[in-house]
């Protein structure tokens, strides 16, 4: 095959990379540029766009000998992927900006123009497999594992996909990565979401989307417990920084319970309200098999390496119904509902699809 | 492979490179007073004076570098500094828009660090400055000028430029003229005395001698303030140790290339003409960027519209075919070619477009490996970008 192999410089996608090459694939390496400006984003290890990042994944493309070009989808990923982002935060939901990454430019943009150049498929580094079978499933690193940020894909995105991390552990691609001599195989991991690089989103939004002050109300009583000064700042499930005026009456610690963007209002309340059973998503995507008609006794996660727990899906019209075995804190809107079917060669991926309630 | 990037770099020749290898063997620096110093001190202003004869200068006026890109910065800042420290007043530059980084990043950052002023030469829609222009320019600002800069060969769409009546024009209002000449030596006439010119960059990588050796020529009534501070080599003008061996190559090629010129240039522009016509026969809608006839011989230069120039570089590298889109920021992001924006093209087409050059080792054979593979190349791209075009 004709492959591209997306190299963001760090020791994944270099290994994985080197990996299509010795399976035999004509490769070519290209490394995304994300940030408008690469100097402001310039900040070590930390992300996938700085200058550093891209002399790094050069540089593992010529250790390989394969070709290398630096494609520009700054405009791209901050209309997809960072305006989406702000926008997610500002209607009260949490977004997923790799799973979005993933969606909109990797498997998308970059995936649609790699065809289109004449390549059958796109490379990457996740930890994930994906064989013969065309299932997607868990990493055999189950740390590491990320087929939750690749559960959005559709069946045409997975089919010109290569993973070939997705039976190595971490320690295995940096001990390969070091024996083939990339000089990344000691790189630090990525942590965070690449375009914010002090780590500060809270910063980052409140320099989006301004100051706008509003009430922290506690929903059993109806009563304002304080103030905040911008309701995007908040997470469902959050407990820590609520910098609340009046204790609970019980004196237990609250939690976010939900954000109202329309009247800027933060909802508090006990843990045990955080608990959800029911789970309304849209948008579903369903590569695990044929598009069910009943519904599917399986696992879900609701959010990057958060509790797995068993549960009946159901996919609706137009979007998809969970049933949960065992009720979880912390559901989110905006997150992914994974689901997934426990198999121990790989739990596998059946769908997924945007938590809506 | 089909080598078409030689105004890149090119090929060095086997004469600089075997004098390269027989000087790098010998011991001696050319400032040591002893017998090994005295040799290599020979050997390089044996260098200096072929330089000189080759290029219309005299032995004093030659000033070497560490090639292109510090010659045009000692160019730019040197006299800059020179004349404002002389004159009263003068902080300002006039500078082609359509120059190499090297001069332009130069004059931006004295406008940023120094508080020059600059007045931007406008090209016309072939990429030619206008010697009247320059002229109003300078009835505007004259006295308050410290250098005017201009290319005398523009390296992406391969147009040559009116220098001797550009320096005439300067030296009628008493300004320095530096002319960026890397892509011009070997390629075309160029007779340092007998331009006019005040200072002239060449750089051996370009003309078959080796990378990081070149010379500033500067007219011995002209000062510049130095860059590099240290044991005073080079009129004071430019210290650090002489590279022998690298300046006995760059003699040898500048020699060499000056000798061959009109041979070579009749030879690489009947192969670049070939290329031209069977290109447009080859490929719809494809525009030929620059001037048609005062232009350098190994050049083409096209914009082919609907494609992105770094999508067709990848797909003409795959099949073995080296070109360029022109210019890459330090990140390598293709970024719109300022020289086709002065020339007054849109980003589309700015975006679209690619580079072949020739030099002295090309053939038939690369021209007939360019347009075999070309033209599904172009389509591709074309496919590939009316892609982008449409949002998902």
């Amino acid at each position: 095959m004709r492959v591209l192999a997306a190299m963001s410089g760090g020791v994944d996608s270099a290994v994985a990379a080197a990996r299509a090459v010795e399976a035999g694939h004509d490769v070519t390496g290209v490394h995304l540029a994300l940030a408008r400006n690469p100097q402001t984003y310039r900040t070590g290890a930390r992300g996938c766009c700085t200058l550093e990042d891209s002399r790094d994944a050069r540089r593992a493309a010529d250790v390989l000998g394969i070709p290398f070009y630096v494609w520009d989808m700054a405009d791209r990923f901050h209309a997809d992927v960072v305006d989406d982002f702000v926008a997610e935060y500002a209607a009260g939901r949490t977004p997923n900006p790799c799973l979005r990454c993933n969606e909109k430019i990797k498997f998308a943009a970059v995936l649609d123009r790699a065809v289109a150049l004449g390549f059958d498929a796109v490379v990457t580094g996740h930890h994930a497999r994906l064989g013969a079978d065309g299932l997607l499933r868990r990493s055999v690193d189950l740390a590491k594992d990320q087929s939750y940020v690749l559960a959005v894909l559709t069946r045409e995105q997975l089919d010109r996909s290569v993973f070939p991390l997705g039976d190595s552990t971490k320690a295995q691609v940096r001990e390969e990565a070091a024996r083939r001599g990339l000089a990344v195989a000691d790189k630090p991991d990525s942590h965070d979401i690449c375009f914010i690089a002090d780590g500060d989103t809270r910063g980052f939004l409140a320099g989006r989307l301004g100051e706008a002050p509003g009430e922290v109300v506690d929903a059993l009583t109806g009563a304002v417990v304080g103030s905040h000064t911008g309701a995007y700042q908040y997470t469902v499930g959050q407990r820590r920084g609520l910098h609340l005026d009046r204790p609970a009456p019980d004196g237990r610690p609250r939690y976010v319970l939900s954000i109202t963007p329309k009247t800027n209002t933060v909802t508090v309340g006990p843990a045990e309200a955080l608990e959800v059973s029911t789970v309304r998503a849209e948008r579903p995507v369903w590569t695990g098999g044929a598009r069910p008609t009943a519904p599917v006794e399986c696992e879900v996660q609701l959010r990057a390496h958060g509790d797995v727990v068993p549960a009946t899906v159901e996919l609706t019209d137009g979007g998809l119904h969970a049933e949960l075995r065992r009720p979880l804190r912390g559901v989110a809107a905006g997150q992914a509902i994974v689901a997934y079917r426990p198999d121990p060669a790989g739990d596998v991926v059946l769908g997924s699809a945007t938590i809506t309630a | 492979m089909a080598y078409l990037d030689h105004a890149a770099t090119t090929p060095m020749l086997d004469a600089a490179l075997e004098a390269y290898v027989a000087t790098a063997r010998e011991v001696g620096n050319a400032s040591s007073l002893h017998a090994a110093g005295r040799r290599a001190r020979r050997r390089v202003e044996e260098s200096r004076e072929r330089v000189a004869a080759a290029l219309g200068a005299r032995p004093s006026e030659v000033i070497f570098t560490g090639g292109g890109t510090e010659s045009d910065n000692l160019a730019v800042k040197g006299i800059f500094w020179s004349r404002r420290a002389a004159g009263a007043g003068r902080d300002r530059v006039v500078c082609s828009a359509v120059e190499h980084h090297a001069v332009l990043d130069a004059v931006d950052w004295l406008v940023r660090h120094e508080g020059a002023e600059v007045s931007w030469l406008p090209v016309d829609a072939e990429g030619r400055l206008s010697p009247q222009r320059l002229g109003a320019e300078l009835d505007q600002h004259g006295d308050r000028v410290t250098l005017v800069t201009a290319m005398w060969a523009n390296n992406e769409v391969g147009t040559v430029q009116p220098v001797a009546d550009l320096a005439a024009v300067a030296a009628g209002h008493g300004v320095p003229f530096h002319t960026d000449a890397v892509q011009a030596v070997g390629q075309v006439p160029v007779d340092f005395a007998a331009s006019g010119v005040a200072a002239l960059t060449v750089t051996g990588h370009k003309l078959g001698g080796p990378t990081g050796v070149g010379v500033l020529l500067l007219a011995r009534d002209v000062t510049a303030t130095p860059l590099l501070h240290g044991g005073g080599q080079e009129r004071d003008v430019r210290s650090g140790t002489l590279d022998a061996a690298g300046i006995v190559a760059f003699a040898v090629a500048v020699e060499t290339a000056v000798k061959a010129q009109q041979e070579y240039a009749a030879r690489v522009a009947a192969l670049r003409d070939d290329l031209v016509a069977r290109v447009r026969r080859a490929v719809p809608e494809v525009v030929f960027n620059g001037d048609p006839v005062d232009r350098l011989p190994g050049n083409a230069h096209f914009s082919f519209t609907g494609c992105e120039g770094d999508a067709l570089l990848l797909l003409l590298d795959a099949q073995g075919i080296a070109c360029s889109t022109g210019s890459a920021c330090s990140a390598g992001v293709a970024q719109p070619s300022h020289v086709l924006l002065a020339m007054g093209a849109d980003d589309d087409r700015a975006r679209s477009s690619l580079r072949f050059s020739l030099g002295h080792t090309s053939t038939a054979a690369d021209v007939d490996a360019l347009i075999t593979a070309l033209p599904a190349a172009v389509d591709r791209a074309r496919r590939a970008a009316a892609l982008r075009s449409t949002p998902r």
